[in-house]
């Protein structure tokens, strides 16, 4: 069974229509992306699959379930998480901090105990910390622990989002352009994670990226989107190769 | 420089950063204990330096770390000050019950104000904080029969658990422990999930939400503490003042309160004491200096001849006498600090800190502000 499922997606802002019938299924297990000129509806695509806009018309299903209507704080909880393209870190607060609130769809303790800090809300402190801290393992953060977001470097805030929102231990990990404002070495740094994440920790990624290096390293299915609707679904090469992508990017 | 070596998650959890911080703040502790040994006659002052420290901790929990500005604190203080009054007074509640109360009732009008904003940010939400207090202090004036009008209300003095606590040195610590109790549980939110989501809706609401975290509940969550805050200070506030009247809770004194987190530093406790401690006694400070001047005035004109240093005393006598000198300064000397200081007074404290920390390499460069070119599309 597919673990998620769109069907015919459609956007509208008043009068422009963003996304227009878009339909796809994410299999278990692999790294899904979608690619298309600027302005071509992918990035909106994926605030409706993070449920930050209400989608138009169109259903969206995570494992079975119609998470069409469902409020965007629940979507994370349901084990979707996402990063995004301009970077939203919390960037007065530090690394470990950051990292910690991507537990907060595990929060189990309650308003009051938190007041007078029971030690319940202790050992729920260090189970989170635990959680935390094998990400930072895994992403090889442990030299920014403790530094304030506002003072990292580019490169490392991106790695840092992608550490927080792999902090909710998703299913599904929605990745807005990882790629964009790295290096060369940054950005083959980022397919390794990429590939790391869907090896080692299991988790299905779904993709928007601009670089075709990039996305024919990591991705299994790739869909061309342009003008808010689907032109081509298939392998990276397929899809590159694919006359309708060729037009969209070169047009003619 | 001095690094903390950690060992354990639970060195992290703990309220100071370690046994050095620790030992600085019961150093503090035990010189508050000592103040009334060693300035008696300002007492009185200090007690209204921690009412504003509660008041300071209130704004700063909802400005500093939830990122949502009131215009309107003032307000919540006048509720919280009348529910005390009344309930001690007309009802006949004992003093601690009262106090609950006020929490209570100021929490409730809280939620009922941060309902409304959460459709409105930023300025706008400023100004329905703002209109918000001006109905309130309407309400305060109007409701005669239980807040008794533009005649006002007198208030008796504190009698804690059949204590009488209203000398100035019982007074004094009955605010020392409110304000001990309030920054404790503020500390403890702020180092626990519900904090961590409140600072996260102050820098990215988006992303916040995109981590689990319901914007509705935090930010009303948010309110409601801080309006409970604000509540207890009204209690203690309305025995500091000893009368209570609608126009004490004007949109200056929530404008007070708004400069008391600026000046002091946004985002950190620390910065809603320095603040507190500038705004309560900036005024006295200036009152006492405004006294010596005229002297200092004629001690420096008398070399110039008897008739020169009476009439030197005289000008800067009448100059400093002028109506309106105190606020005037207070104005410029926040303008000033708003210049050359943004981060606060916390801020330069923490710049001294490190001077001293790193003593001989201190780099000025270190603070330099610089422009961010990130971010430059959101969403909304």
């Amino acid at each position: 069974m597919s673990l998620f499922v769109a069907e015919g997606l459609v956007m509208d802002f008043g009068g422009l229509r963003a996304v227009d019938g878009v339909s796809f299924r994410i299999e278990p297990g692999e790294v899904f992306t979608i690619i298309g000129p600027n302005g071509a509806g992918k990035t909106t695509i994926f605030n409706l699959v993070s449920r930050i806009y209400d989608a138009s018309a169109g259903r969206l299903i995570f494992d079975g379930e119609d998470i069409t209507r469902v409020p965007p704080h629940e979507v994370a909880r349901r084990g979707i998480a996402r990063t995004f393209q301009n970077i939203e870190l919390f960037e007065h607060a530090t690394v470990l901090q950051n990292l910690l609130l991507g537990r907060h769809a595990h929060k189990r303790s309650r308003f009051v105990e938190e007041l007078l800090f029971l030690p319940r809300v202790r050992a729920l402190e260090l189970e989170h910390r635990e959680a935390v801290e094998k990400v930072i393992e895994f992403l090889d953060l442990q030299p920014h622990r403790d530094s304030l977001v506002v003072n990292l470097a580019y490169g490392v805030r991106k790695v840092v989002e992608m550490a927080r929102a792999l902090c909710t231990r998703p299913r599904l990990l929605l990745l807005d352009e990882p790629s964009s404002g790295l290096s060369v070495e940054e950005t083959e740094d980022m397919a390794f994670w990429i590939q790391d994440i869907r090896t080692i920790l299991g988790v299905t990624v779904l993709m928007v990226e601009h670089d075709m290096s990039l996305v024919s390293s990591v991705s299994d299915r790739v869909l061309a989107v342009n003008y808010g609707r689907p032109i081509a679904l298939g392998t990276a090469r397929e899809v590159q190769e694919h006359p309708d992508v060729v037009k969209a990017y070169l047009g003619g | 420089m001095r690094f903390i070596f950690k060992t354990s998650y639970v060195q992290d959890l703990g309220i100071f950063r370690d046994g050095v911080q620790r030992n600085w703040y019961v150093a503090l502790f035990f010189g508050m204990l000592a103040l009334p040994l060693l300035i008696p006659s300002y007492l009185v002052d200090m007690s209204l330096v921690f009412i504003y420290g509660l008041c300071g901790l209130s704004l700063m929990v909802l400005a500093g770390y939830t990122g949502l500005v009131s215009l309107g604190h003032a307000a919540f203080l006048g509720i919280g000050a009348y529910t005390h009054v009344y309930a001690v007074h007309d009802l006949g509640l004992p003093w601690v019950v009262g106090v609950a109360l006020a929490c209570v009732v100021t929490a409730i009008s809280g939620v009922l104000v941060g309902l409304p904003a959460l459709r409105m940010t930023g300025v706008y939400l400023s100004i329905a904080t703002l209109a918000f207090a001006l109905i309130i202090q309407e309400v305060l004036t109007r409701w005669e029969h239980v807040t008794g009008g533009l005649k006002g209300k007198p208030v008796d003095k504190p009698i804690v658990f059949g204590v009488y606590l209203g000398g100035d040195v019982a007074f004094y610590f009955l605010c020392l422990a409110f304000l001990i109790a309030g920054t404790w549980l503020t500390g403890n939110l702020l180092r626990a999930p519900t904090g961590r989501a409140w600072v996260a809706i102050r820098d990215s609401e988006i992303a916040a939400q995109s981590m689990g975290v319901n914007l509705a509940v935090y930010k009303t969550s948010a309110f409601a503490y801080s309006a409970a805050l604000m509540g207890a200070a009204g209690a203690l506030f309305a025995h500091k003042i000893g009368f209570l009247a609608p126009d004490i809770f004007t949109v200056l004194l929530s404008i007070q309160f708004l400069l008391m987190v600026v000046v002091g530093g946004l985002g950190s406790l620390h910065g809603a004491f320095f603040g507190a401690v500038f705004v309560a006694l900036l005024p006295v400070a200036i009152s006492q200096a405004r006294d010596l001047v005229p002297v200092w005035a004629s001690a420096l004109a008398s070399p110039f001849g008897k008739s020169a240093g009476s009439s030197a005393f005289l000008a800067v006598d009448q100059f400093v006498k002028k109506p309106g000198l105190e606020p005037g300064l207070f104005g410029l000397i926040l303008v000033l600090f708003i210049l050359f200081e943004p981060l606060g007074i916390y801020g330069r404290w923490r710049k001294i800190q490190l001077y001293f920390s790193t003593f001989p390499l201190y780099k000025r460069a270190t603070f330099r502000r610089q422009k961010a070119y990130m971010r430059s599309e959101r969403l909304r």
